[in-house]
């Protein structure tokens, strides 16, 4: 698949490029002035569009400042007066909000651990290792990504319900260790195709000195393979962090919910009190913008690998 | 899709002498070392893939409430479904919105991409903005969400009202609940934008100074060097919005409750209404059978419909 998102040679230095480039220069000097209006008309075009794209969280935050007063207040204010910061600890105090973040990295911890192990092992084997079937098995998994998991949700829910698991985090965590199950794939696709970019000599070189596959894929792999499994934690970490439908089935006790489903259940709850509820959003919200903006370059390089669901 | 047409992908890729592993000393005991390692995912895709797939066909074909025993009924839920008015009105919902998101959401996000890659001043800082929407949490987000189409003192009708012009009733009109969603889902074009950067990053350079040399214009090297070389990655996220808009399902839940007048009832959250408010988990096997058949035919339409606009430079129709 990435070969479709990576079309075509790069080879910029090819002779007739230059000679092109050369004489391509004294026409640009001439349509210059008409260039630079529709340069500044597209800049515009996007300046208006980033205001559109920037309006919401603008919205959410004034919101999240302002009392009911001011909210229903009318004409309609931008600026809250005062700012209402009080909102945010009434807002995580009315529910333990607390909790349900220490629920969710719990889940976090196991599912990423879980994930990071397994599918960087299957990962090692589709790329490294030779076995009758491999292909096969690889292609099989890459199949699964096309599935709607409504298909497989009800019987697994049933399962885990058989099992007496639910309520619990378990059927939220225990996939993960199964190389991510269903989700997965896309994490042992990435870590194989980086793999297959590392010199197989390293591995001979080590095996001629005795070592085994474990050793290879501890010592030798998984230290190369720092920038792609900090691209897969990133992205792990986001699915958690956002999933919904999981929480909402396995989870029924409130001092279990995670972030997300106690959101949900917030805005249940405290239907039309906006002030506490963009509160809420925000602190849900910030930790993922944060995230982005510290891990930046990985997170392009992720959904441009992946081009992740949104 | 498998091996073959990802092996060729990176340019980093393997040397071409060893492309199924090295020649070493580790005989049979690579094999064994193989499959072990391959285990978790080998286990997983049996235990949550197609086990649970196989489950939920034999299901289909039951009556079952939870909790009590399956009865065997045949083809029972199927024919049922033929003659439920809400599993048509959850199809045509769910279609009504991939029909408008999807074509929205890739022109906004090819066109926004096609900008951004023009070297303006703060590039980055645009590509950050327009890509921030698609962070936010799906809960966060349709939390958001009620609010700016609260029809009193939400965002668009606050706006609307303070130039005069006349307000809707979003989310709460049967006519405008899907469009809202649609506008929802726009403002996350960012995914589809940073995937149409990447193949607008990998058109050769040297392709547009052949159509320059020759006299052609911007719309020249769009229609001839741009288009061609991006329909792959147009292709791509097709596929993928597509079967991500029929798998819709938080809106409903959190922001709708598939109102009104189930103008929302998106067919995933129908087939959880059947499943976890009704119990009916038999009927509600068969929704996400048909489901998975629906996208399959999808998919293959979709891909055999490529050939005939997809450009693909190796010559090879894949």
């Amino acid at each position: 698949m990435t070969g479709v998102l990576a079309p075509g040679p790069k080879n910029p230095s090819a002779p007739t490029a230059t000679a092109v480039q050369r004489r391509g220069r004294s026409p640009r000097t001439r349509v210059g002035e008409a260039r630079g209006l529709t340069r500044a008309g597209l800049w515009l075009v996007l300046a208006f569009g980033a205001i559109v794209m920037i309006v919401p969280f603008v919205w959410l935050i004034r919101s999240a400042l302002m009392t009911d007063a001011q909210i229903f207040s009318s004409p309609p204010a931008w600026i809250p007066d005062p700012f209402a910061w009080e909102n945010f600890p009434q807002a995580l105090t009315a529910q333990p909000f607390a909790r349900y973040f220490l629920n969710t990295m719990i889940i976090e911890l196991f599912v990423v651990t879980g994930t990071v192990i397994t599918c960087s092992l299957s990962a090692f084997s589709f790329a490294r290792l030779r076995w009758r079937g491999r292909n096969v098995v690889f292609g099989l998994l890459l199949s699964g990504v096309m599935l709607p998991y409504a298909v497989t949700l009800i019987p697994t829910f049933v399962m885990w319900s058989e099992l007496g698991a639910l309520d619990t985090f378990i059927p939220l965590t225990v996939p993960a260790f199964f190389a991510g199950a269903g989700g997965g794939v896309f994490n042992i696709f990435l870590f194989r195709q980086f793999f297959l970019s590392i010199p197989y000599e390293l591995d001979e070189a080590a095996y001629i000195d005795g070592a085994n596959p474990w050793t290879v894929y501890w010592r030798i792999i998984m230290p190369l393979a720092k920038p792609v499994t900090v691209v897969v934690v990133i992205f792990t970490f986001i699915g958690v962090w956002n999933d919904f439908l999981g929480p909402l089935l396995y989870l029924t006790d409130d001092s279990n919910f995670t972030l997300a489903l106690g959101l949900a259940t917030f805005q249940s709850t405290y239907t039309a009190q906006w002030g506490l509820l963009m509160a809420a959003s925000l602190v849900v919200i910030l930790p993922i913008i944060v995230l982005f903006f510290v891990l930046q370059r990985y997170f392009v390089e992720g959904v441009t690998l992946t081009g992740l669901k949104g | 899709m498998t091996s073959t047409t990802l092996d060729r992908a990176p340019a980093r890729k393997a040397p071409p002498g060893s492309p199924g592993g090295p020649r070493r000393r580790l005989g049979r005991g690579e094999a064994r070392w193989g499959v072990l390692l391959a285990l978790p995912a080998i286990l997983g895709f049996a235990i949550f893939t197609i086990g649970p797939m196989v489950a939920s066909l034999i299901f289909s074909l039951t009556d079952w409430q939870i909790g009590g025993d399956p009865q065997f009924i045949g083809v029972g839920n199927y024919v049922e479904m033929a003659g439920d008015p809400l599993f048509w009105k959850s199809l045509g919902v769910t279609t009504y919105y991939t029909l408008a998101a999807v074509p929205l959401t890739l022109f906004v996000g090819f066109v926004v991409a096609l900008l951004v890659n023009q070297s303006f001043r703060g590039q980055s800082l645009w590509r950050t903005v327009y890509y921030l929407p698609t962070l936010v949490p799906a809960v966060a987000s349709a939390v958001l969400w009620i609010w700016i189409f609260n029809p009193d003192f939400g965002l668009f009708n606050t706006i609307l009202r303070s130039v005069g012009l006349p307000t809707s009733n979003w989310l709460y009109s049967e006519s405008t609940a899907i469009p809202s969603l649609v506008i929802m889902a726009t403002w996350g074009f960012g995914n589809a934008m940073v995937i149409f950067l990447a193949g607008l990053q990998g058109v050769p350079g040297q392709l547009y100074e052949a159509v320059a040399l020759d006299g052609g214009g911007a719309w020249a090297k769009f229609r001839h060097v741009t288009w061609p070389f991006m329909t792959p990655v147009i292709f791509y996220n097709l596929v993928t919005g597509v079967i991500g808009t029929f798998q819709v399902f938080n809106q409903a839940y959190v922001m709708t409750e598939g109102g009104p007048n189930n103008a929302t009832l998106f067919y995933i959250y129908y087939l959880y209404t059947k499943a976890f408010t009704d119990s009916e988990m038999g009927y509600a096997s068969a929704l996400a059978w048909v489901l998975f058949l629906i996208v399959m035919v999808v998919t293959v339409v979709l891909f055999r419909n490529a050939r005939s606009w997809v450009f693909y430079e190796m010559g090879d129709a894949r």
